[in-house]
């Protein structure tokens, strides 16, 4: 006894100290995620005092028998592919030079650093004008240079409109991953580069020997930061397409938010949500893997 | 220790409204370009009854319609607000207890305040007998404004394109004979916000009104009539036709419309399809832009043309200390000299009809047309959302050329049939509990 009590005052007192955060955790966390899992089995409105419980129907609904959401999470999966290569891949390869001491290189980096920073409402508004059909920048200039005939209302072309979104999203999201890549060359010692060199080696042995292979998991991080944050890709359309022309750059967070408050299904809405959070755990679940296995070659 | 702190902060919000001595009237709403007005004749009120009226703003609207959503979830509503939301959400704020029924206050000494009113304004607020939602009919709003959306005409392009402009389009075929006019003029025609898919449904819904009237759309509604009838394949082949006809402004499928409204007003194109809240936004754009109003060509000849008309309007909060307070103020507001104050100090059409007839210029123009208002809120029973939905980014489909009007009409029914099994489905499941 007189250990025990003791034992369970100094863990009480331990307890204490991190009730809050767990207060904080349960209250702003947990509550809301079991909430919306239970929401996502019911009919409702948002309003209503009345929920009708509907079991699996929404999710069935949603699964099998909702080709818009699939469309928009195609749509999303489109982005987001073009982000994993052209962002990524453009991030990298200037971070190797700003890596490698280029001149003004610290100007480069405020630069690139500057439209992560930006609202999406803003950058959406300031694409919107440059791709913008009648008075917009991008015609004006493809008009200067002899080549008018391209010109094209870019945002309101079924053709272009989905692959103009990607490009704004890339432009806003390149400097994250400029970032990260940078941090991650810059902790790689030198005396890999070094040693590599006396050895002989070219620049394109030591890029495939030393930097890939200690760069992976800063790659898997962008890779997953790159996919988590583009699949969720919303205030952009808000800002230039409202998810049309017809559907055609729908993506899931505004499919979620056209349930919820223009279609009045809340429950609905929180099944979307589940599914996509689910679409998205998979995902970097699969990345995860694939780093692993990646490390271990 | 949070826990109590949290307590307290609740407990110190609610000492503070009990212990004032001064009753308060609490206002929600989010028109942000009526704010100082509200402030004077709040000042005023307060002067004439010793009532506080404290207008709050919260901008923009889907701020304000999340806002309203979560204090009715949290039974945290103010005295008054506006509900900006589509009839069923109304009808969950009333069911759900968090309006107050202002029939009886209305129709006292016969119908004295319910008709100082627009009939149009009055309707948005009202649920009738026999209503899909259940609710008990009444007048559940005040409106303290209206509007309406019309066609809009530049002059000065219209004229420089060879037309006569003592007679603005009427019919159908004197609208694409202007659209041809003005392709050939060079000058680009109708803009407007056609990415914000309501106002394309709007358009569609006048067209719509003319061809069929309300008893066929309500019969298309009931899902009697369906949506691939030859009626509703003209409505959508009007626009087949403006597309091709080169009647469009380029991008409009996916322009807000604010834009519209600035290329408008900086005399880009020579007709707008917009609301009467346009004659502010044109004024301060561009004070020598000269425009008419007119409504949108008729194309049944037979019947009238019918235009969507909306309302400011505000409801009193069932459950609020002050209800009765907050319903005298709602009258005093609507009477004919606070509405011509608004008007004038607003620019808006007021939802007195007395107080229109001191309107000048283009917004004159509007209100002149108030009795040919019509509302999808109007009509007992309401579409589905993703009918609508589909109905709308159809039509955008029809724009962009990657659907046929039959293909669309296909589209939007196939989505009706669904709708209508889930709703089946739910109702059956609404009986068993």
């Amino acid at each position: 006894m007189n250990t025990v009590f003791p034992n369970l005052k100094a863990k009480g007192r331990e307890y204490l100290f991190i009730l809050p955060a767990v207060i904080m955790l349960g209250l702003f966390y947990i509550y809301p995620f079991f909430k919306i899992f239970q929401l996502s089995f019911f009919d409702w409105d948002g309003i209503s005092k009345n929920m009708i419980f509907v079991g699996l129907a929404q999710f069935k609904d949603i699964i099998f028998d909702n080709p818009i959401w699939w469309q928009s999470m195609a749509q999303a999966g489109y982005i987001t592919l073009l982000a994993l290569i052209i962002q990524n891949g453009l991030a990298l390869i200037l971070a190797l030079f700003v890596d490698r001491g280029i001149k003004y290189g610290q100007v480069y980096r405020v630069i690139f650093f500057l439209p992560p920073i930006l609202s999406g409402i803003v950058i959406g508004l300031i694409w919107n004008w440059i791709f913008n059909g009648n008075f917009g920048l991008l015609n004006y200039w493809l008009a200067k240079i002899g080549l008018g005939h391209l010109a094209k209302t870019w945002l309101a072309d079924p053709d272009t409109a989905l692959t103009c979104v990607a490009v704004i999203h890339m432009w806003k999201g390149f400097g994250w991953g400029f970032i990260i890549l940078l941090a991650g060359l810059q902790s790689i010692p030198r005396r890999f580069y070094e040693a590599a060199r006396i050895d002989g080696a070219s620049n394109w042995d030591v890029f495939k020997r030393i930097t890939v292979p200690l760069m992976i998991p800063v790659f898997v991080l962008v890779m997953i930061l790159t996919v988590l944050g583009t699949m969720q890709i919303y205030d952009i359309i808000v800002s230039t397409t409202g998810g049309g022309p017809g559907y055609h750059t729908e993506v899931p967070v505004s499919r979620i938010i056209a349930q919820m408050l223009h279609s009045s299904r809340f429950g609905y809405a929180c099944a979307m949500g589940l599914v996509f959070g689910l679409a998205l755990v998979a995902l970097s679940v699969m990345q995860m893997n694939i780093s692993k296995r990646l490390k271990q070659t | 220790m949070l826990i109590p702190l949290v307590a307290l902060s609740f407990t110190g919000c609610a000492k503070k409204s009990t212990e004032s001595s001064i009753t308060e009237i609490i206002v929600w709403h989010w028109m942000s370009d009526r704010v100082d007005a509200f402030d004077k004749l709040a000042a005023e009120y307060k002067n004439k009854t010793g009532i506080n009226v404290k207008f709050e703003l919260y901008a923009p609207t889907t701020a304000y319609a999340a806002k309203i959503r979560s204090a009715a979830q949290t039974n945290k509503l103010p005295d008054i607000y506006a509900v900006l939301l589509e009839m069923r959400d109304f009808a969950s704020f009333i069911k759900a207890g968090h309006v107050h029924d202002l029939t009886s206050y209305m129709e006292v000494d016969n119908d004295a305040w319910k008709n100082v009113f627009y009939k149009s304004g009055l309707a948005m607020n009202c649920f009738s007998e026999g209503n899909q939602y259940g609710v008990k009919p009444g007048i559940y709003g005040v409106p303290t404004d209206v509007n309406n959306i019309q066609m809009i005409y530049n002059l000065d392009l219209l004229e420089k394109a060879g037309w006569d402009t003592s007679r603005l389009p009427a019919t159908w075929d004197e609208f694409i004979l202007l659209g041809d006019k003005l392709k050939k003029a060079g000058t680009p025609g109708l803009v407007s916000g056609w990415g914000e898919t309501w106002m394309i449904h709007c358009l569609a819904d006048n067209f719509a009104w003319n061809i069929m009237g309300k008893e066929e759309i309500l019969a298309t509604i009931k899902g009697e009539i369906p949506y691939t009838s030859p009626a509703w394949i003209s409505v959508f082949s009007l626009f087949k036709q403006m597309k091709e006809r080169g009647l469009l402004f380029s991008g409009v499928v996916t322009m807000v419309n604010k834009e519209a409204e600035q290329i408008f007003a900086n005399e880009r194109a020579a007709i707008a399809f917009n609301g009467s809240w346009c004659v502010n936004v044109y004024e301060s754009m561009n004070p020598n832009l000269r425009y008419a109003v007119s409504l949108p060509p008729r194309v049944n000849l037979k019947r009238r043309m019918f235009i969507w008309g909306g309302t400011t309007s505000f409801v009193v909060n069932k459950a609020s200390a002050v209800k009765e307070e907050a319903i005298e103020f709602l009258r005093w507001l609507t009477e004919r000299k606070q509405q011509s104050f608004l008007a004038v100090e607003t620019n808006n059409i007021p939802a007195n009809r007395y107080s229109a007839n001191m309107l000048k210029g283009p917004i004159a123009e509007f209100a002149d047309d108030m009795d040919n208002v019509v509302h999808p809120r109007f009509l007992p029973i309401e579409e589905f959302p993703l009918v609508t939905e589909a109905f709308d980014k159809g039509i955008q489909s029809i724009i962009i050329g990657e659907a046929t009007p039959l293909e669309i009409a296909e589209n939007v029914e196939k989505t009706k049939l669904k709708e209508t099994k889930k709703a089946a489905r739910l109702k059956a499941l609404r009986e068993k509990r």
